[in-house]
């Protein structure tokens, strides 16, 4: 790791930050690192570096400086391509499917053990190039990671088909068999967890699979297919094709001959998604999409444990969370203290260089979703609702954003139904259950509800009514790889975690034989 | 030996001991792998070992690479000695020679140890850890004992007399294996959230049972232990286990791995002592909350009678056998003989599950027979630790004398004593392999388990007669069926009254695959999912719904 003073594009007189040594830059296919077959010519005219002439390169930034990281390999179509080939033929020939589970398991968990002891590394990687908080990063993103593929490390040898109760003189049995090459598509909010939420149980099933980390954070899933191999994953088993959603990402999901794709991202790209699935070979899908999920809280709260949760759940990860806490609903018994008190909360959230330890966020991702969250920042002002605290950039350069609050937010205004991914709270007030219920209902996306109250019957009751893939009563981002996760409505479908995430990585064979004489049908 | 040629060979054996596929894969009929050496030749030194040679156990035993560490009772953390200050020997079957004096536990250390498995699972740590954390504690169990593996399987063979190469190469990697396995049951232990018929939220928690008493056998100490405390540990409980008086020596040492490994004290005590005194305490103990006994079908009897009159504490049993294994006439004589040799022979015939009455159809019957004959005299015994032997003495004098019994039995009964029938060398506990040919169902070799290397052979003409005859008794473990006929395979399959049915291989004992007996082989399965079932309460919870959006 070196420090810099941040002089390197030429913008200069900032506090120094500190960046991680960036070790693996091309693509990963079939276990080798390789550059983009692809010409070099992009229409970004690079006036700085030297960028390996050999292919394509694209620039991924630090939040923190809009400085550029790295050059990266850019993946192109022809470039899934040859991926696609290396994981067709790791499929059909090579060890990876053929293996027991249990070895499977064993090379997953030596995986887990080395990506554990390079945890300060890639936390720093994930740091720098995602600008998310490097303390976090060491104490979540990663042990999460590896508690991941560890779950899934022992769901290799767990994977069960049965034997059927079919009527007539027969004897069935279901066979579960990995479903082949699977294409994966990661977002940049979070990307050690999604390569390893999506990854790890293909893996354990037996799927070779070609992963697209996004643009703005290929560099950790590259250090994953480098520590992949060290483990003893076969190549060609995982391969990594950093490059763009319009090129490399749609390469994969029209691919002829990828037989799964699984997306996690926005719901606009995940209709295009599906849509070249469809025009293609009609390969499954799995997309786990936006959302704005209420965070609803009753009267009998303890009001302060009420605030720091929902402040949590819309302001951790910048609000850069397809599952932040983004509608909250307050029931108005005691909406005025809460509110009083967000605001409080809200300027203590400190925001700042995610290296800095003392900090509670970071940048945004880059110069676009900053720019996003700004616009509808404006939106809400010019719709009407009250801004609270926050509502500007911070710092001098990056793509800080102040912890922002409206109230008097309307349901049918744009900021409340709308996935921002930024940290924009939208305060409304409640009367009733059935209100809440209603209110909480009232979006296309269905991915997490919170729910604060101390009422069981309220708990239970409103649980079952919100139409939503995970509802936290009392807590908020509790995840755990045995709990599923993923989207009712328009926040997309199939489940990623737990044992039923296999199934997204399996064929199911019936295998009926006649059984002319038995003792027993 | 390297850990991957261990690996390799582990696997090997795991998953086909038969010569059949390597046959079929135009290999010579092979001896199971575990006995081969790395370049496939059988491991056998050049005239010494030949025909039960009485040379090998004349031979000074070989000395085992391996120091004898704990002998005192494992509680709550602490190796201590007894509470009367008793030892006992355990000896070593190749001589009969004293290994180790070992801490006799008796029913105040059985009270100790409960005590201590009784605090540790009411106040914690062990039920109150994340489950993913119980996990990686018993993975790094596993790489311990990968790491000893060499120094186990010395004790192991040591104390019991088994092969050390396959104790080396199949058992103490299936311990490690056992484990893995077990440790990713934790963190996916799931109970069902049940529909109700009205307004009511229903969940089902699976919970820890509470402190698990365990009682296991001589003939694969380290397995038996494997089988008991893996799901006992991966579903959160406490255990107090008791281990055979003749082989205690095993678990007393990977005890120690698991206490490395981060098991908090008081979690898995080990006493070590006899039946009638330590095993029954534990059997009877009113704070033990759940009984699992391997062993004999008598012994099986008195536990489940304890556990009723003390504080009906549920059981789960893996009793003896007298396992069928079929060889219908369409089978390649060569392999059904070395699958019948080895479903037999296999750990000195001391399986609870050993194909011990061969069934043979009468078309290939006589050549079975001398075939059979021809594969016994080849057996090499001897020394078990040395290479390339494939069976060592007996386990202790009364099984001994009890096996050399069933022989004389045999020869009155009219059985054709076909080879073999005497012991072998004047040290130790040696038997020589041993085949009855012209067995009657009603003959007590074909009825009761000889638990030593004792093949019985019987012909039958028709399916539907081996059927009524393999399920002629009180037994119902295993079977074993040789055909390439699929509807033989699954009519034989489906009617045999038995927990386990290997077709065209036997002893097959992945971690998935469930064990367990019909009728009075026992109670209950082990290994697999179904294990854990043993290992937990269900608890209903049920809520009222107020106005929720469905049911």
């Amino acid at each position: 790791m070196a420090t810099t003073d941040g002089c390197s594009n030429g913008n200069g007189k900032a506090a120094s930050v500190v960046v991680p040594e960036i070790k693996f830059t091309k693509l990963f296919i079939n276990g080798e690192f390789v550059d983009a077959v692809s010409a070099k010519v992009r229409n970004v005219t690079c006036v700085c570096y030297d960028f390996n002439p050999a292919g394509k390169t694209f620039e991924t930034r630090d939040p923190r400086t809009g400085d550029v990281l790295a050059h990266v390999a850019e993946g192109d179509k022809a470039d899934v391509d040859l991926a696609v080939k290396a994981a067709r033929d790791a499929f059909e020939h090579g060890k990876w499917p053929r293996m027991s589970g249990y070895e499977r398991g064993r090379i997953m968990n030596k995986f887990a053990d080395l990506v554990d002891q390079h945890t300060e590394e890639l936390a720093a990687l994930d740091g720098a190039d995602a600008g998310k908080l490097l303390l976090l990063g060491k104490i979540i993103d990663i042990p999460s990671a590896t508690q991941m593929l560890r779950y899934y490390a022992g769901a290799a040898d767990k994977i069960h088909g049965e034997v059927l109760r079919v009527s007539g003189k027969y004897q069935g049995y279901t066979l579960k068999e990995p479903i082949g090459v699977v294409g994966v598509i990661i977002p940049w909010n979070f990307p050690t967890m999604m390569f390893f939420l999506k990854v790890s149980p293909a893996l354990a099933a037996g799927c070779t699979i070609v992963v697209k980390p996004a643009e703005q954070t290929p560099l950790s899933a590259l250090y994953y297919a480098h520590l992949a191999k060290l483990a003893g994953i076969p190549d060609g088993v995982i391969n990594v094709v950093p490059g763009f959603g319009e090129t490399a990402g749609a390469a994969i999901s029209s691919h002829m001959d990828v037989d799964s794709v699984a997306f996690t991202g926005s719901t606009e790209i995940g209709r295009v998604i599906m849509e070249s699935a469809a025009r293609s070979n009609l390969k499954t899908v799995s997309l786990e999409l936006g959302g704005k999920s209420p965070m609803i809280i009753f009267d009998d709260a303890d009001v302060d444990m009420a605030v720091n949760l929902s402040r949590l759940a819309i302001f951790f990860n910048k609000g850069e969370i397809c599952v932040a806490g983004s509608r909250v609903y307050v029931q108005e018994g005691i909406y005025d203290e809460f509110v009083k008190k967000s605001v409080e909360a809200a300027r203590n959230w400190k925001v700042g260089d995610p290296f800095d330890a003392s900090s509670n966020m970071g940048p945004q991702i880059d110069k676009v979703q900053f720019e996003k969250v700004l616009k509808y920042i404006e939106h809400g002002q010019s719709e009407g609702a009250t801004l609270l605290t926050g509502g500007k950039p911070t710092g001098d350069k990056g793509y800080y954003i102040e912890p922002t609050i409206f109230t008097e937010v309307k349901e049918d205004m744009k900021i409340a139904q709308e996935e921002i991914f930024g940290p924009v709270m939208c305060l409304m007030k409640f009367k009733t259950v059935e209100e809440a219920i209603e209110k909480a209902n009232c979006t296309r996306y269905g991915l997490a509800a919170g729910i604060v109250t101390k009422s069981l019957d309220i708990a239970n009751r409103v649980s079952r009514s919100v139409r939503a893939g995970t509802v936290w009563v009392n807590c908020y981002f509790a995840f755990d790889p045995d709990a599923p996760f993923g989207g009712y409505k328009m926040s997309g479908f199939g489940r990623d975690q737990g044992m039923g995430a296999m199934d997204k990585y399996l064929q199911v064979k019936s295998v009926i034989t006649a059984l002319p004489d038995s003792p027993w049908y | 030996m390297a850990a991957a040629t261990r690996r390799a060979a582990s696997s090997l054996v795991a998953r086909c001991l038969l010569a059949g596929r390597a046959s079929a894969a135009g290999a010579p009929p092979a001896v199971p792998s575990a006995l081969r050496r790395p370049d496939g030749t059988r491991g056998l030194l050049p005239g010494v070992f030949q025909r039960f040679s009485t040379a090998a156990v004349a031979e000074e035993p070989i000395s085992p690479p391996v120091q004898v560490n704990y002998t005192k009772l494992l509680i709550n953390g602490d190796f201590v000695d007894s509470a009367s200050g008793k030892t006992f020997p355990t000896l070593d079957p190749r001589t009969g020679d004293v290994i180790a004096h070992v801490a006799e536990g008796d029913a105040e250390d059985v009270n100790r140890a409960v005590n201590a498995a009784r605090k540790a699972f009411d106040e914690g740590p062990w039920p109150k850890m994340t489950a993913y954390e119980r996990s990686r504690i018993l993975l790094r169990f596993a790489d311990l004992i990968e790491k000893h593996n060499d120094e186990i399987a010395a004790l192991e063979t040591w104390d019991n007399g088994k092969p050390y190469e396959q104790a080396a190469l199949i058992e103490v990697p299936m311990v490690a294996r056992l484990m893995r396995y077990y440790a990713g049951w934790a963190d996916k232990i799931h109970g069902l959230i049940v529909p109700a018929d009205g307004p009511h939220h229903v969940q089902v928690l699976h919970e820890p049972i509470g402190v698990a008493g365990q009682i296991i056998p001589w003939n694969f100490p380290l397995l038996m232990f494997a089988w008991k405390v893996g799901p006992a540990l991966a579903c959160g409980n406490t255990v107090v286990l008791k281990t055979a008086e003749q082989t205690p020596l095993s678990a007393l040492y990977v005890s120690k791995l698991l206490h490395e490994a981060g098991l908090p004290e008081g979690v898995l005590n080990v006493i070590s002592g006899f039946g009638p005194t330590a095993g029954a305490s534990l059997a009877s103990h009113m704070d033990v909350d759940k009984l699992a006994f391997t062993g004999s079908t008598d012994t099986g009897k008195i536990v489940l009678e304890l556990a009723a009159r003390s504080n009906l504490k549920p059981v789960t049993l893996e009793l003896g056998g007298k396992s069928p294994f079929i060889i219908m006439d369409d089978a390649d004589v060569d392999q059904a003989v070395e699958l019948a040799h080895f479903a037999l022979f296999f750990n000195q015939g001391q399986c609870c599950c050993a194909g011990s009455r061969t069934f043979v159809h009468e078309r290939v019957y006589d050549e079975f027979v001398e075939k059979s004959k021809a594969r016994a005299l080849k057996r090499v015994v001897g020394d078990p630790f040395r290479k390339g032997v494939e069976q060592g003495p007996q386990i202790d004098e009364e099984q001994f004398n009890k096996i050399l019994r069933y022989i004389r039995s045999g020869v009155d009964s009219g059985a054709t004593l076909v080879t073999g029938g005497d012991k072998l060398g004047d040290k130790g506990y040696y038997v020589q392999p041993t085949i009855f040919s012209d067995v009657q169902d009603g003959m007590k070799i074909a009825q009761e388990e000889i638990f030593g290397p004792v093949q019985s052979i019987l012909k039958f003409n028709d399916l539907n007669e081996v059927i009524k005859r393999a399920n002629a008794s009180q037994y119902g473990l295993a079977a074993g069926v040789f055909t390439n006929n699929l509807d033989t395979a699954n009519t034989l399959t489906r009617a045999l009254k038995v927990g386990t049915v290997w077709v065209n291989c036997f002893d097959i004992f992945d971690a998935a695959i469930p064990f367990g007996g019909y009728k009075q082989s026992g109670i209950g399965r082990e290994k697999g999912i179904d294990s854990l079932k043993n290992y937990l309460q269900i608890k209903a919870v049920v809520t009222p719904l107020k106005n929720a959006a469905w049911l």
